[in-house]
């Protein structure tokens, strides 16, 4: 991995001098990171560090005032959300986003990556691929015996794990995920941990969290964001000791 | 629709609600009501074709337009531009200082046809711009408010002004679009008379086939992937475009296709009424067209043909003998639906009288597996229905 790292165009996400400024604020400030394949990498920060614009930035949400965002050698920067969905990237809210109205397979069955257009979701067809798809991701996502229960009637951390699952089985390259085990139980964070190990061997992961533990437990490297920019960058025990961190972030 | 044969479909439970409606239209009220009462209804009907629009945009993707009377409009003067070219001809028109162009043109000094009226003289040009007109408008705006996500109360209120704009464009023009007059004294269709009573006894049978048509069309929709991306849209607009699709695509898509309904059912009114004029197309008018939706049940594309029929039928009865009173029972309706039962006439529906038809429905046919409990059971048996097809019968309301 970190022989790849050398050479720069092995990067699946290079962010480079990424600016946002909302009339001014510069809520992110020239910000340069870069992912490895397969790495997961975790971004730590005081709130209003700008963790979530970032990941807003990437995904399309919110549009770069300067800078470039290259997804496995592709300019993000300039595409619509559904295009850079298309390219590869999945993203997962803070507050759980599912189709409350639907059931767990047919919120599933949505996130197929199969008939986005709008004749293609009418000529669509619920054939054997799509079922054997859905039922191997809640297998994964511990829901296969909610597959007909409606959305709205699942729990917080089964909500999130909807929403994870509804992103993995768009088979994305890079999966972006705010904050997966805010507001969980102990026993939903130990699982969705679980999740995590199984999500990471096949993808690269970019995670927002607070929980230091958690970080501890799934990350690879960590970023310490701080008013837009990077603080510190390393393994989990070289930020820990970072006094810079220790002093806006970890001390209080 | 395909998985399972058309027999099959017709004795499931939703295949009758179709067999009811068509019986009632079909066989109770031709022979129950006299042919001007059987035009009358044919008349309310065309408003259904407008509401049946609305549940797909409104109901299902949540994008409310307070303006679909322009596209009635539309479809409306495009079929009485074609009926009033056939009843200016040389001959019928000889008084005229201009013969061969219709009356109000002639009122207006106008002594040639305007070009926009030409392609008119075709009845298949017709045919296409019935829905054409009002699709290319509704893409036009749809494709200038959705691609820079204008939505909401701002979209209402746009197609609310569009309504108005439209309104007072063609009852300022009066040479070219009969003005606040309208477009009247259509008699003939190819030379067919439209104006006895057999004839407007066939219109009314068309009037029926074709809003089975547009029920069967919204119903495709609404049962394929694109109906519950629709819904999924309207909750969570966010995870859609995340999930990768190109939400604009799609709300322009369903705004077009409510055009086309409205389209088609103003040239039904056209035909059914015989004359078009502004005041159908209005604002008023417009809103209206949201209240037989909402009362119906914004929700349900059947509930929508009742809530036309209904408001409508009470509206005749109201202004037959309390002309006065009307406007306020209209606004009591309204603010009834919204307070009482925001789901209209179709989700009252589904929470009384539903659980009693599955009470019969279990007394008369043995269950295998669940016979002692509950009502609770009976969704999910159909839920397990649903898994099977390639087609979900997707209701929101599951109380």
């Amino acid at each position: 991995m970190s022989a790849a790292k050398s050479k720069g165009t092995d990067f699946l996400l290079a962010v480079e001098g990424l600016t946002v400024s909302f009339d001014g604020f510069k809520a992110v400030d020239d910000l340069s990171f870069y992912l490895d394949p397969k790495e997961i990498r975790v971004i730590i920060g005081p709130n209003g560090a700008g963790k979530t614009t970032v990941l807003d930035l990437i995904c399309g949400k919110t549009k770069a005032t300067a800078g470039s965002i290259k997804f496995a050698g592709k300019e993000l920067t300039r595409l619509k959300e559904h295009q850079i969905v298309h390219s590869g990237v999945g993203r997962k809210f803070q507050t759980p986003s599912v189709f409350e109205d639907l059931t767990v397979f047919e919120n599933l069955e949505v996130s197929y990556p199969q008939g986005h257009s709008v004749m293609g979701a009418m000529a669509f067809k619920r054939d054997t691929a799509v079922i054997e798809a859905v039922e191997e991701v809640a297998e994964t996502i511990f829901l296969m015996d909610a597959l007909n229960e409606p959305a709205a009637s699942l729990s917080h951390g089964q909500k999130q794990w909807l929403e994870i699952g509804m992103l993995l089985i768009q088979k994305p390259d890079l999966l972006m995920l705010d904050e997966p085990v805010a507001g969980m139980s102990v026993a939903e964070r130990k699982k969705t941990a679980e999740l995590l190990r199984v999500i990471t061997k096949d993808h690269t992961v970019l995670v927002i969290e607070h929980d230091m533990q958690f970080v501890g437990d799934i990350a690879d490297r960590v970023t310490v964001m701080h008013q837009g920019k990077v603080l510190s960058e390393g393994s989990i025990e070289h930020v820990k000791s970072d006094p810079k961190v220790i002093e806006v972030y970890l001390g209080h | 629709m395909k998985s399972s044969s058309p027999l099959k479909w017709f004795g499931s439970r939703e295949g009758l609600y179709y067999l009811a409606l068509a019986f009632l239209l079909v066989v109770i009220l031709p022979l129950a009501l006299d042919p001007f009462r059987l035009n009358m209804v044919g008349k309310y009907l065309t408003y259904a074709f407008v509401a049946i629009g609305l549940v797909m945009c409104w109901g299902k993707a949540g994008i409310l337009s307070l303006g679909q009377g322009v596209f009635f409009g539309l479809g409306g003067y495009c079929m009485a531009m074609f009926l009033k070219l056939e009843a200016s001809t040389p001959e019928a028109t000889a008084i005229q200082s201009t013969p061969g162009i219709p009356d109000f043109m002639d009122w207006n000094q106008l002594t040639e046809l305007p070009w926009f009226w030409e392609p008119f003289h075709s009845f298949s040009f017709t045919l296409i711009a019935v829905i054409g007109v009002p699709v290319l408008l509704a893409f036009v705006i749809g494709f200038a408010m959705f691609t820079r996500r204008v939505g909401g109360v701002y979209f209402a209120i746009i197609t609310q002004a569009i309504a108005a704009i439209l309104t007072i464009l063609i009852i300022g023009q009066q040479g070219y679009t009969g003005g606040v007059n309208g477009i009247t004294d259509l008699q003939t269709l190819k030379g067919w008379d439209i104006r006895t009573d057999e004839a407007r006894t066939t219109l009314y049978f068309v009037c029926v086939g074709m809003l089975f048509l547009c029920l069967f069309a919204a119903r495709l929709v609404q049962n394929r992937k694109l109906g519950r991306i629709l819904v999924a849209m309207n909750a969570q607009e966010m995870r859609v475009r995340f999930s990768g699709y190109d939400v604009a695509a799609f709300k322009i898509f369903v705004f077009c296709l409510a055009a086309a309904f409205a389209g088609i059912g103003g040239a039904m009114f056209t035909l059914i009424v015989g004359f078009m004029s502004p005041s159908f197309i209005g604002i008023v008018a417009s809103i209206e067209m949201v209240i037989f939706c909402a009362l119906g049940g914004r929700l349900s594309i059947l509930g929508a043909v009742y809530g036309a029929l209904l408001v409508n039928a009470a509206k005749s009865g109201f202004s037959e003998s309390f002309p006065e009173l009307w406007p306020f029972a209209m606004g009591a309706l309204f603010i009834g639906v919204v307070l009482a039962f925001p789901n209209g006439l179709a989700g009252l529906y589904r929470s009384y009288v539903m659980p009693l038809e599955d009470r019969l429905f279990k007394r008369s046919k043995p269950e295998p597996k669940t016979a002692s409990a509950p009502a609770a059971t009976k969704p999910s048996a159909e839920k397990a229905d649903d898994y099977d097809p390639m087609i979900t019968t997707y209701s929101p309301e599951k109380s």
